[in-house]
């Protein structure tokens, strides 16, 4: 009984490496003031490779069109803080309501078919979703992008802070999102819920013949899946102050894909991880050459698929080992 | 005695073939009751009927007096239809503990609960507990299912499906591919069952049909070819000539 209880137990434990990686966060906003606007694109990366985890790594649902809930969060904040009130905190919910509802009513179409059904109907989605913000020029400025979004201070229990220059203000900002996110998923993906999505990715006829509902499931967690993603397209927007059709285009949802394909799926930091090294590579490799930079990516990403990602970089795969050999 | 699942004129059809005609069958409360029947005889494609898997072309099924026919097949679960499956399905990202906690879980109503951990119902540990150490998965219980030898595997397929407590337990097939040897301890483990359980079994081997089973329906091409308790089906010469004498031949 007691080896069960422990075993149980376990699986929630914190462990050092998520600790650490929790306080580094936190470490690289006051060790690294100057890049922090860098930093901040990284953490709405990593939040939005989050975001796509849920439904890939843990529900096993392919999509190719995850830049559809990314965009709407984007323009529901940049409209938001234009049209009716630039508080960030307001902004942000509207941004996760938006792309929450629109991720329930997408569900249904994820529910049949197979996954190549799924990747093709997901692009679909962001494609109709981006010609919709290109031709409602009078709302979203059309292929100009949305201009003149102005936030409002950022009102905090230690005060009030103004977006600066150096993205300072935005850095801390996005990581408290992202962390708070972090943290909500980590207790969704330990708890009953969480491990129902993975038994209906290994196999949905066993789920379902244990009683439990799949199509519920799957709703549901696209859902907040979609909402997390509208988080992250909603810092975008509000920490750049700007809205473009950038943020529906397939290069968005292939990205996030890609930083999965680097971070590893299925156990929660695979994003964190994958949207370091994608965008340091992006960031040194197109400062080195900056027409080539697309050739250098592609040239890594083969010699990740050959190497393994275990091997040549995932920091899960190091740590583990004394955990493998415990276990 | 009171009658627990009943199919009644169940009729399934694939294009031609009717691999479910016109079914009629009772299964008693505590039942140990067997289907037998040839290859093809669609006893596999009865259960899908049964757990919801496949929609009936026509007829009804009825749980306790309930038709449940149009009834998803987690509701069906829910109310004690519980099956295991020929070919193992199992979670094979997950480990045996993880994988029966779940069930317990889902058994206990709280599988939708996204913020307590799952093990944090102090109901589950011991389920857990009894089920692992019944079928000896107690060493292999933090392992992922994918590394398991293929007998634990089958030990887990069948502990998945007593971890959501059933009233109704359909074992499709539940020692193939088990050694001989082993058959027994998994016999030994559905015999043990709760007497109120009825347990409907499909199995090849006549031993462990005749020393398992009190009642057996015998189905050829769909139909229900004969029915009644074990000593008369084992004595009736019509199924030693379309099932038993067959088995003789392969």
């Amino acid at each position: 009984m007691k080896a069960v209880r422990q075993s149980l137990r376990a699986l929630v434990t914190w462990r050092w490496w998520e600790l650490a990686l929790f306080a580094l966060l936190a470490l690289s906003w006051v060790l690294l003031p100057s890049h922090a606007l860098l930093l901040n694109e990284i953490a709405i990366l990593a939040l939005f490779a989050l975001s796509l985890d849920l439904i890939l790594g843990y529900a096993g649902i392919v999509s190719l069109g995850h830049a559809a809930f990314f965009g709407i969060g984007s323009y529901a904040a940049a409209l938001f803080a234009k049209l009716v009130m630039p508080d960030p905190w307001v902004g942000m919910i509207v941004a996760i309501v938006v792309a929450a509802l629109l991720g329930a009513v997408c569900s249904v179409l994820i529910l049949r078919g197979s996954d190549l059904t799924r990747l093709m109907v997901t692009l679909g989605v962001a494609s109709i979703l981006y010609e919709l913000a290109n031709k409602l020029d009078w709302l979203t400025g059309g292929a100009d992008g949305l201009q003149g979004v102005v936030m409002g201070p950022l009102l905090t229990p230690f005060g009030r802070f103004e977006f600066d220059i150096g993205g300072r203000t935005a850095y801390a900002y996005t990581l408290a999102v992202l962390v708070v996110c972090l943290l909500i998923a980590r207790r969704l993906v330990h708890s009953p819920f969480g491990y129902s999505l993975q038994a209906l990715r290994d196999n949905r006829l066993r789920a379902a013949s244990i009683g439990l509902s799949v199509n519920a499931r799957l709703v549901v967690v696209y859902t907040i899946a979609a909402a997390i993603a509208g988080a992250a397209g909603g810092l975008l927007a509000q920490t750049t102050g700007f809205a473009s059709l950038d943020v529906f285009d397939f290069h968005r949802s292939a990205e996030v894909m890609l930083v999965l394909v680097i971070g590893g799926t299925g156990y929660l930091y695979g994003g964190i991880f994958g949207a370091i090294v994608f965008k340091l590579l992006h960031d040194l490799v197109s400062a080195w050459t900056p027409q080539y930079w697309n050739f250098w990516l592609g040239a890594f990403l083969v010699v990740l698929v050959l190497v393994g990602r275990e091997q040549l970089l995932s920091p899960r795969w190091w740590f583990s080992r004394s955990g493998r050999s415990s276990s | 005695m009171t009658v627990v699942l009943e199919t009644r004129n169940l009729v399934k059809r694939f294009g031609g073939i009717t691999p479910t005609n016109d079914v009629t069958l009772q299964v008693h409360k505590g039942a140990r009751h067997a289907l037998i029947g040839p290859n093809g005889a669609g006893k596999t494609t009865l259960i899908n009927l049964l757990t919801g898997v496949l929609e009936p072309t026509s007829g009804s099924i009825w749980l306790d007096g309930h038709e449940i026919t149009q009834l998803a097949p987690h509701k069906r679960v829910r109310r004690g239809v519980v099956r295991t499956f020929q070919i193992n399905q199992l979670f094979s990202e997950l480990t045996p503990l993880q994988s029966l906690a779940l069930a317990v879980s889902s058994n206990l109503g709280i599988s939708d609960g996204w913020w307590r951990p799952l093990g944090a119902d102090p109901r589950i540990a011991p389920a857990c507990e009894k089920l692992l150490k019944q079928f000896r998965l107690s060493d292999v219980m933090n392992q992922r299912v994918k590394h398991l030898a293929y007998g634990k595997r089958r030990l887990l397929e069948i502990a998945t499906a007593l971890a959501c407590e059933p009233r109704v337990l359909l074992l499709d097939e539940p020692v193939a591919g088990v050694p001989e040897g082993e058959r027994q301890e998994i016999f030994d483990i559905v015999n043990a069952l709760p007497e109120d359980v009825s347990v409907l079994l499909i199995e090849h081997d006549m031993d462990l049909v005749f020393n398992f089973a009190a009642s057996v329906t015998v189905l050829v091409n769909g139909a229900v070819f004969a029915e009644g308790d074990v000593e008369s089906i084992s004595n009736d010469p019509r199924v030693k000539a379309v099932y038993l004498g067959e088995g003789e031949h392969a």
